[in-house]
């Protein structure tokens, strides 16, 4: 059967942009981003039970301004995929469906994420510094 | 009336061939990484910058080996299930849909045993 060359209806761009929708995909997107990120953990385990040499390889890609804008942007995304996803917990239950209220917890879950984000990288800083 | 055998509409699993077994999962894992990943967080930027020495002694200690391992398997649980909803919405060459959820699929198992690995063996103190 063919599946792959068929019409399609009017997909997103007939659409507005708005709070709702854009927190949808960014789950989505976030999800997969971190998906991704579990690559920077398991290299780091498994640096650390190799050896000396393979644990400085992975801490100073880390510490490489490229490990530290990688990690950056998987803090931003861990935390936003945990307020969001307790947003969608409560959707199971039944619980904040209003669309004034979907607008008030989709505020919050992206100020949540930032201010997390900020918050762990400053105690991350102070770590080092300490 | 129904064609379908009591059986069939007690279990409700429709031409999809399956429940709500992937939802219910997917949710369970949820609800299990959210005290797990606050935990890792945390535990992660205390552990910023360290040595290999005190990595290991860190990724070593009992509890903190225990909720890595629990981590791991949740995420990688909930990272799979995730994955194949997303490919399953957007792949629609049943060739490469199947070829990626199997590529999927066997990544997240490989990662996973590799990362619950590399922990116990830094807590059984091997190499």
């Amino acid at each position: 059967m063919a599946t792959d060359n068929r019409p399609l209806s009017p997909h997103l761009q007939v659409y507005k942009p708005q709070l709702t929708s854009m927190l949808s995909i960014l789950h989505r997107l976030t999800g997969v981003a971190l998906a991704i990120g579990t690559l920077m953990l398991v290299w780091w385990l498994i640096a650390a039970a190799t050896g000396p040499e393979a644990y400085d390889a992975a801490q100073s890609f880390i510490g490489s301004i490229i490990g530290r804008l990688l990690l950056l942007g998987w803090t931003f995304a861990l935390f936003y995929h945990l307020a969001n996803g307790i947003r969608h917990l409560a959707w199971d239950t039944g619980l904040g469906f209003e669309l004034a209220t979907a607008y008030t917890t989709g505020w919050l879950v992206v100020i949540a994420a930032i201010v997390l984000t900020l918050a762990s990288w400053l105690g991350g800083y102070a770590a080092l510094g300490g | 009336m129904s064609l379908r055998s009591p059986l069939g509409r007690a279990r409700g699993l429709g031409s999809a061939k399956s429940g709500t077994q992937h939802w219910w999962a997917q949710r369970l894992t949820a609800i299990a990484l959210v005290p797990l990943v606050i935990w890792f967080v945390i535990a992660m930027v205390a552990a910023t910058g360290s040595d290999y020495a005190s990595a290991r002694a860190f990724i070593g200690s009992p509890v903190t080996a225990v909720l890595l391992i629990l981590l791991i398997a949740a995420t990688f649980h909930h990272a799979q299930l995730g994955l194949q909803v997303v490919i399953e919405d957007y792949v629609h060459t049943k060739s490469a849909e199947i070829a990626l959820l199997l590529a999927v699929k066997g990544a997240a198992i490989v990662l996973a045993v590799a990362a619950i690995f590399a922990v116990l063996s830094i807590a059984f103190g091997g190499a």
